[in-house]
C-alpha cells in the first residue's frame, strides 16, 4: 500500500514538471516579451520609463537570457520564495491577487463534487436496477440533455429564469453587505443562499456523465456470478444490492474523479465569468484578454496543480477501497 | 405444508414436472421442460448433459435464482424441511422471505467459476460468515470461530491467516474450497454443485471431489451434482439424470446408465465417452512408425523464460517423426501451449534448437531462421487453435478465411476458388457455405474451418493446441477422426497438445508429459498410459475420472509432491 | 449428435432476419441492423443529416443576409409565422408596430394583426448570391413575397443592430458544425497515428505516449484552451483564426481516440485470428489493413462521432468568452457573445435561446447518435 502511494507520488512529479512547462509556454506565447508590452503601455499613457527600472526587471526575469534560463528563474522563484511574478495590469505581485480567489475556486469545486456524487449515485443505482423503466428513460434523457448544454448557457439560463420569473438578481457569492465583512453566521447563511445555484449549474454536466457511468458499471456488476452466489446465501435483495454490486460499481466511479475534477474546474471557471463570482475564472479571463501573462500563467499552473493533487487523492482512495489495486 | 405420503423417509427434495421458460423476443425458450427427480439424504444425484441441455437452469430453478428473464412456469419442488413439513419452493415468491430462509440454510449451492462467483473486494472470512449472520444472527468473535472451523473442515492451510485474505490471493482449487466452506456454513440438507470442478485441473478436481464426498458423509447431505463429464458421473453418482435440450432423456441408478442405458441419446453419449477410452480403431491397424526414420522435427534443449521470471519452457527436447502424432499432455501452467507456440516462432525461445527437415531434405533451425526462410517454413508447419471463436476473424466469410493462406502463397483466380471448395469438402463442410460468416456456424463447424485453413497450403506438420477442448464430448471424437483421416490422406505429422489424457490416448502414437515447463516423461502412448515411469504421470493418470461406475478409482489415486514422493494411501 | 446437420448458432448475433440472410451478413450489414434497433440514435441521425444540410445550403435557407443591419428593428422580437389567413393557405407574419415605452425609455414592438405581410416559398432573393460560393442563385427558400418599407421577417427576432437571428444561426451552423468535423479530422490523424504507434510498438514509446496522454487529460481544458486561444493575435485573418482554434480544440479530442486505437491494437495483436494471419505469411502492414483496421473501424467511427459535440461545445465556450472566433465570423459561440450579460438576455431572450437551441439540438443528437454507434460497434457480441 505504502509502495503504491509512493509510486503514485513519484509519477506525479514529471506531470507537475510538464504542467509547469505548459504554463510557462503560455506565458511566452504572446509576441514580444512583456516588458516591451509594458513599455508600449506606459508610453501610450504618456508615462516616461526609467531606464533603471527596465534594466532591473530584465535582470529579475532574465529576459536577455535563453528561454530555459528564464524558465529556471521563474520556477525557482515559485519553488523557493513563492514568487509568481508581477501582474503588470494591476501592478501588484501575483501572490497578492490569487490566493483568496483560488480558495473560493477550490471551495466551489469541492462543493460541486459533493453535490454531483450525492445525487449521481442514487440516480445511477435506480436507473440500473429499474433498467428500461420510465424512471430509467427519464434519467437517461435528462443526462443526455444536460451533457448537451454548455455550462455558460446553463448559467445564463439559470440567471434569466431567476430574474425573469422569481425577480431575483443572481451573481456573486455574497450580498453586497457581506462582501467585505468578516466571517459570521450571517455571512455563512448568505453564502449558502448564493452558492447553491453555481454549484448546481457547474455540476449538472458532470452529474449527467456520472449517472451514465454509475448505471453502466452497476449493470455490468449486476450480471456477475458473485451476485448469484450472494443470492443463493439467502441475502435480501436490498442488502445484496448495496453490499455487492453497488460496492463494486463504486470503485471505477472513484477513478473517474481524475477527469471529473478537471471538468468541474473548467466549468467553475466559465460559470464564474458569467455569474461574476470572486474566483479564479474572471481573473484569468481578464488576465488573458489584457495579456497579463504572469498572472494568467500562474493561475493556469496553480489550477492544474490542484487538479493533479486531486487526481492523486482519487488514486489513493481507489487503492483504499479496492484490494486488487492495493495488492498489485 | 403437509406430509407427503408418497416419499420415503430419506427423500429431502422432490421435483415434479419442473418447467422453466425464458420468454424471448423470438419466442419462448424452454430451458427446462418437464423435469422430475428426487434427492435422498446422503445420496448423490448427477445431472449430466452437454452445453445447452438445461442442467444448470434446473439447479438454479430449485433456489429460484434463474437469471432474468427466466421463470418457473410449472411443476413443483417439494422440500421436506427439518421439522418434516413440506414446502413447495416453486410456489414461493423469488424475492420473498420464505425462499430466502431456504437459500443457504437448507439448500446451499456452489458454482463453476470460484473466482467470479466470489466477490474480489471482500475478505473470504466476511463472505463465509455472512450466511451465519443472515440465518442465525451469529456475529463477531463467535462468527469468526465458526468460519475458522469451516475453513479447517475444507482443509485450507493456515485458516487463521487465510480468513482475512482475498479471493485473488488463492489458487483455483483453494477458491473452490472457500465456496464449499461458504455453502456448509449453515449445515444445509442439500448441496447443489453446478459444475464445481470444470474450471479446475484434473488433479485438483480429484481433490475437490474427494472433499465433497467426505463432507457429504459427515453431514449427511443430499448432493445434486451438475456436470458434463461422464467420468466424474461414474466416480461419484448414485443416481443419474441425463438431460438433452431441456428434457430428461433417462433417469436411473448409475450402474444402469452406464451398463444398461435405455435411451438412444444416453447410449450415444456413453458411446462417445467410451470410444475415447481407448486407442482409435484406425490407429490399431496402422503399421507402427519406424523408430529409426529421420525425425521431421527435432527439438533440442528449448528454453523460454518470460520477463516476469517464469520459466515457461525449461530445457525441452523432443522429436516428431514423419507421419507420427506426438501428444503433449500437461495441466494448466505446465508450459505446453507456450512450447507449441515456440515451435512456430510465435514466441521466441531464448535457447535451444528447433531443427525442422524441409521437403528438400535440408534441416533448418526454426529458432534462428531468417524472415524469408521462416515464411516458407510456416507453410510447411501449420497451427490449429483452441478457441473456435477467436481464431476466425468474424469480419471475413468462410471462403475468404480459407483462401487467405492460399492467396498469400500466390494461388489466384479459378484455381483459388476450386481449391477452397475442395478443402471445404475435405473437412466436411458444404462448399455452398463459403459466403457465410463464422457467426453462422457451430463450434464444431468453426473448428473444421480452422482445420481447412491449416491444411490449405499442404503442410507437413501441424501443431494442434487443445483443438478439441472447447467442444462437447460427442463432437470430440468426430474431430479427432477427421484429423486422423487427413493425416492418412496428406501424410501429415501432428504435435497434439492437450490437457485431456483420453484424447491423447485416442489419437497419439507417442506422448510427452509436461510439468512446470519440463518434459518429465516421453514414450509410446500405450506404455506411458499403462506403465507410467514418472510419479507425476502416475498422479495425473490416476486422478482422471474413469467412466465406469464399477471401477471407481480416483479416491485411491496416487498423489505427487515434487518435494516428497509418497502414495496417498500408503 | 453431429455438428454438420444442424446450423443453429447458440451465440452470436440474433436479429429479426431469416437465418440464411444473417449467415451471409458482413460486418457493416450487422452493424446497421444493430444500429437500427436504437430508435433514438436513428432519429438523431436524421436530425444530424438535416442540420448539416442546413449548414451546406445556408445561403439558400437564410431569408436575408446575416450581416444586413436595420436600425429600425433593433431588438425586434420574433414574429410568429402563420400559415393560414382567413381560412386559406397564405403564409404570413404580422407587421411590427414600434412604440416607445416612456417609462423605461425603450422601444417596444407589437405585432399588428391587421397588417399581414405575405411570406412565400422560393421567392426572389433581395440580392443575387452564390450558393457555396460557386453556384449563382437568385432564389431563397422563403422570404417576403413583396417587401415594402416597414415590412420585416424576423422569425426568431433581431439583435441590437437589427440583424436577423434566424439567418445568423443558419449561417453560424456552417462554422460551428464544420469545426466539429475539421477538429475530428485532425483528431483522427493525431489519434490514429499516435495511438497506433503506442499500441503497435509498445515498450518505451507506449509508456511515454501514455504518460503524455494522462498529463493532457489531467489539465483542466478550459484554462488551457483559454491560455492558448488568447495568444492568437487579434489581427489574424478569420480563416487562420478558425484553423488555429480548431487545432486547439482538437488538442484534447485526439487523446480518447488514441487510447481507443491503442487498446484495440493491444487486444487484437494477440487474438488468435491475427496470429493465424501472421502464420499464413501476411506482412505486418497487411495485418494492420486486412485485420486490425476493419476490426476497430466501427469503434473509431463511434468515438469520432462522440468527439464532435465536445469540439462544438469547446468552440462555443471560447467564442462566448471572447477569446475564440471573433466577429465578423458568424458562429453559434459568436452569436452568444451578444447574450453575454444578463441585461441583454432579459431584454431580448431570443438572443440567448435561438443559438442555444441550435447548439443543444445538434450536440444532443450527436451524442445520441454516437451512443447508438458505439452500441452497434461490436455486432458480434451476443445479443439477448
Amino acid at each position: 500500500m505504502l509502495r503504491y502511494i509512493l509510486k503514485r507520488l513519484l509519477f506525479a512529479i514529471p506531470t507537475l514538471f510538464a504542467v509547469s512547462i505548459i504554463a510557462f509556454i503560455i506565458i511566452q506565447l504572446p509576441p514580444g516579451d512583456y516588458l516591451t508590452t509594458l513599455m508600449a503601455d506606459w508610453a501610450s499613457q504618456g508615462g516616461a520609463v526609467e531606464a533603471g527600472t527596465v534594466a532591473a526587471m530584465r535582470e529579475r526575469y532574465g529576459l536577455d537570457q535563453p528561454l530555459y534560463f528564464q524558465y529556471y528563474k521563474w520556477i525557482w522563484g515559485i519553488l523557493t520564495a513563492g514568487d509568481f511574478g508581477i501582474s503588470f495590469e494591476l501592478g501588484k505581485p501575483v501572490t497578492e491577487l490569487i490566493w483568496n480567489r483560488l480558495g473560493f475556486s477550490l471551495l466551489l469545486s469541492l462543493l460541486t463534487l459533493c453535490f454531483v456524487w450525492a445525487i449521481a449515485i442514487p440516480i445511477g443505482i435506480l436507473s440500473a436496477v429499474r433498467q428500461y423503466s420510465i424512471s430509467d428513460y427519464t434519467a437517461t434523457f435528462l443526462a443526455f440533455f444536460f451533457l448537451a448544454v454548455p455550462d455558460f448557457l446553463m448559467a445564463l439560463s439559470a440567471m434569466y429564469v431567476m430574474s425573469a420569473w422569481f425577480g431575483q438578481s443572481v451573481g456573486g457569492l455574497f450580498s453586497p453587505d457581506y462582501v467585505d465583512a468578516g466571517w459570521s453566521f450571517g455571512k455563512l447563511v448568505d453564502f449558502a443562499r448564493h452558492v447553491w445555484l453555481p454549484v448546481v449549474v457547474i455540476g449538472l454536466g458532470s452529474l449527467a456523465a456520472l449517472v451514465r457511468i454509475m448505471r453502466a458499471n452497476l449493470l455490468d456488476e449486476l450480471s456477475k456470478p458473485y451476485v448469484t452466489t450472494a443470492r443463493a446465501k439467502g441475502m435480501s435483495e436490498l442488502e445484496l444490492l448495496i453490499r455487492y454490486p453497488v460496492r463494486l460499481a463504486l470503485n471505477p466511479l472513484i477513478s473517474t474523479l481524475g477527469w471529473i475534477l478537471p471538468a468541474v474546474i473548467s466549468g467553475e471557471i466559465i460559470v464564474s465569468v458569467v455569474m461574476s463570482l470572486p474566483t479564479t475564472g474572471p481573473l484569468l479571463l481578464r488576465a488573458l484578454l489584457t495579456q497579463d501573462m504572469y498572472l494568467a500563467g500562474s493561475l493556469i499552473l496553480l489550477i492544474s496543480v490542484l487538479t493533479i493533487i486531486g487526481t492523486l487523492i482519487s488514486d489513493i482512495l481507489l487503492a483504499l477501497t479496492d484490494p486488487r489495486i492495493r495488492f498489485q | 405444508m403437509s406430509i407427503n405420503p408418497n416419499v420415503s423417509q430419506n427423500t429431502i427434495l422432490t421435483v415434479e414436472d419442473l418447467k422453466t421458460y425464458f420468454p424471448l423476443r423470438t419466442g419462448i425458450f424452454k430451458a427446462v421442460d418437464g423435469v422430475s427427480f428426487e434427492l435422498k439424504r446422503g445420496k448423490t444425484l448427477c445431472v449430466v448433459g452437454e452445453s445447452g441441455s438445461g442442467k444448470s437452469v434446473t439447479a438454479r430453478s430449485i433456489l429460484q435464482i434463474v437469471d432474468r428473464p427466466g421463470r418457473i412456469e410449472g411443476g413443483s419442488i417439494l422440500l421436506t424441511r427439518a421439522d418434516r413439513s413440506v414446502t413447495d419452493l416453486a410456489k414461493l415468491d423469488p424475492r420473498g422471505k420464505d425462499i430466502r430462509s431456504v437459500r443457504g440454510k437448507e439448500i446451499a449451492m456452489i458454482f463453476q467459476e470460484p473466482m467470479s462467483s466470489l466477490s474480489p473486494v471482500h475478505r473470504i472470512g466476511t463472505q463465509i460468515g455472512e450466511a451465519l449472520r443472515i440465518h442465525f444472527g451469529i456475529l463477531g468473535n463467535e462468527q469468526r470461530e465458526r468460519v475458522l472451523e469451516l475453513l479447517r473442515q475444507v482443509e485450507i492451510p493456515r485458516p487463521e491467516t487465510a480468513i482475512d485474505r482475498y479471493t485473488f490471493e488463492f489458487s483455483g482449487g483453494m477458491r473452490q474450497r472457500v465456496m464449499i466452506a461458504m455453502a456448509l456454513a449453515c449445515n444445509p440438507q442439500v448441496l447443489i454443485a453446478d459444475e464445481p470442478t470444470t474450471a479446475l485441473d484434473v488433479t485438483t478436481q480429484a481433490e475437490i471431489l474427494d472433499l465433497i464426498k467426505k463432507l457429504q458423509q459427515s453431514h449427511g447431505m443430499a448432493v445434486l451434482f451438475i456436470t458434463h463429464d461422464m467420468g466424474v458421473v461414474a466416480e461419484i453418482a448414485d443416481e443419474v439424470l441425463v438431460m438433452y435440450r431441456g428434457k430428461v432423456m433417462e433417469r436411473g441408478p448409475v450402474e444402469q446408465i452406464f451398463h444398461a442405458p435405455q435411451d438412444d441419446y444416453t447410449r450415444r453419449l456413453i458411446g462417445s465417452v467410451v470410444k475415447l477410452e481407448k486407442k482409435a480403431e484406425v490407429r490399431l491397424t496402422r503399421a507402427p512408425i519406424a523408430a529409426e526414420a529421420a525425425p521431421l522435427l527435432d527439438v533440442k534443449n528449448l528454453s523460454l523464460t518470460f520477463p516476469s521470471g517464469l520459466k515457461a519452457v525449461d530445457d525441452v527436447s523432443l522429436i516428431v517423426r514423419p507421419g507420427e502424432t506426438l501428444g503433449i499432455v500437461g495441466e494448466s501452467g505446465s508450459g505446453k501451449t507456450t512450447m507449441g507456440r515456440c515451435l512456430l516462432r510465435i514466441y521466441d525461445a531464448q535457447a535451444g534448437a528447433i531443427d525442422f527437415r524441409r521437403l528438400d531434405g535440408r534441416t533448418v533451425d526454426i529458432r534462428t531462421a531468417d524472415k524469408a526462410e521462416l515464411k516458407d517454413i510456416r507453410r510447411e508447419v501449420r497451427m490449429i487453435f483452441q478457441d473456435p471463436v477467436g481464431s476466425l476473424s468474424p469480419r471475413k466469410n468462410v471462403g475468404q478465411i480459407i483462401a487467405e493462406p492460399l492467396k498469400l502463397a500466390g494461388v489466384k483466380g479459378r484455381e483459388l476458388e476450386d481449391r477452397v471448395s475442395e478443402l471445404m469438402l475435405q473437412v466436411g463442410l458444404e462448399p455452398a457455405w463459403r459466403e457465410r460468416y463464422p457467426h453462422a456456424f457451430s463450434g464444431g463447424q468453426r473448428q473444421r474451418i480452422g482445420i481447412a485453413r491449416a491444411i490449405a497450403v499442404k503442410p507437413r506438420l501441424i501443431v494442434a493446441d487443445e483443438a478439441t477442448s472447447a467442444l462437447d464430448v460427442s463432437l470430440r471424437s468426430q474431430m479427432l477422426d477427421l484429423m486422423m483421416k487427413l493425416q492418412d490422406e496428406l501424410g501429415l505429422s501432428y504435435v497434439f497438445i492437450s490437457h485431456d489424457m483420453s484424447v491423447i490416448r485416442y489419437m497419439c502414437d507417442r506422448v510427452a508429459v509436461m510439468y512446470r515447463g519440463r518434459i518429465v516423461e516421453t514414450g509410446d502412448t500405450d506404455q506411458v498410459v499403462n506403465h507410467p515411469r514418472h510419479d507425476y504421470t502416475r498422479a495425473l493418470l490416476s486422478a482422471i475420472p474413469h467412466p465406469d461406475p464399477r471401477e471407481r478409482r480416483i479416491h485411491k489415486r496416487f498423489r505427487y509432491d515434487p518435494a516428497r514422493t509418497v502414495s496417498a494411501n500408503g | 449428435m453431429t455438428d454438420i446437420t444442424s446450423l443453429p448458432p447458440e451465440t452470436g448475433p440474433s436479429f429479426n432476419l431469416p437465418g440464411k440472410d444473417i449467415a451471409v451478413a458482413g460486418q457493416w450489414r450487422l452493424f446497421w441492423l444493430k444500429f437500427k434497433k436504437h430508435r433514438i440514435a436513428l432519429a438523431s441521425l436524421v436530425v444530424i443529416v438535416f442540420m448539416y444540410l442546413v449548414a451546406v445550403f445556408a445561403d439558400f435557407i437564410a431569408p436575408v443576409d446575416p450581416n444586413a443591419t436595420n436600425a429600425r428593428f433593433t431588438y425586434a422580437p420574433p414574429q410568429g409565422l402563420s400559415l393560414l389567413l382567413d381560412g386559406s393557405f397564405r403564409p404570413h407574419v404580422n407587421q411590427l408596430k414600434m412604440t416607445l415605452n416612456t417609462e423605461s425609455m425603450r422601444r417596444e414592438f407589437v405585432a399588428d394583426p391587421t397588417k399581414p405581410v405575405s411570406v412565400g416559398f422560393f421567392v426572389k432573393a433581395p440580392q443575387p448570391y452564390h450558393l457555396l460560393g460557386l453556384i449563382p442563385m437568385e432564389t431563397k427558400l422563403f422570404g417576403l413575397t413583396n417587401p415594402q418599407v416597414g415590412d420585416s421577417l424576423y422569425i426568431f427576432g433581431a439583435d441590437r443592430l437589427g440583424r436577423d437571428i434566424f439567418s445568423r444561426v443558419v449561417h453560424g451552423a456552417q462554422i460551428s458544425l464544420s469545426i466539429g468535423l475539421v477538429g475530428v479530422f485532425m483528431s483522427l490523424i493525431l489519434g490514429v497515428t499516435i495511438g497506433g504507434v503506442s499500441g503497435f510498438f509498445g515498450g518505451w514509446a507506449d509508456l511515454a505516449i501514455q504518460r503524455f496522454i494522462e498529463l493532457l487529460r489531467s489539465i483542466p481544458t478550459i484554462p488551457l484552451w483559454m491560455g492558448l486561444a488568447a495568444a492568437i493575435p487579434v489581427g489574424w485573418p478569420p480563416l487562420r483564426t478558425y484553423f488555429v482554434i480548431t487545432l486547439i480544440v482538437s488538442l484534447i479530442g485526439w487523446t480518447s481516440l488514441a487510447r481507443e486505437v491503442r487498446g484495440k491494437f493491444l487486444s487484437l495483436r494477440n487474438e488468435d485470428f491475427v496470429i493465424a494471419a501472421r502464420l499464413d505469411g501476411m506482412s505486418e502492414i497487411g495485418i494492420i489493413f486486412n485485420h486490425l483496421v476493419p476490426s476497430f473501424m466501427s469503434h473509431i467511427i463511434a468515438t469520432l462521432t462522440l468527439a464532435i459535440p465536445s469540439m462544438i461545445l469547446a468552440e462555443t465556450a471560447l467564442s462566448f468568452l471572447g477569446i475564440g472566433l471573433q466577429p465578423p465570423i458568424i458562429s453559434w459561440g459568436v452569436l452568444l457573445q451578444e447574450a453575454q450579460n444578463i441585461r441583454a438576455v432579459a431584454q431580448a431572450p431570443w438572443l440567448l435561446f435561438t443559438p442555444a437551441a441550435a447548439i443543444i439540438i445538434s450536440v444532443l443528437s450527436l451524442n445520441f447518435l454516437g451512443d447508438g454507434l458505439r452500441d452497434a460497434a461490436d455486432p458480434y457480441e451476443s445479443v439477448s
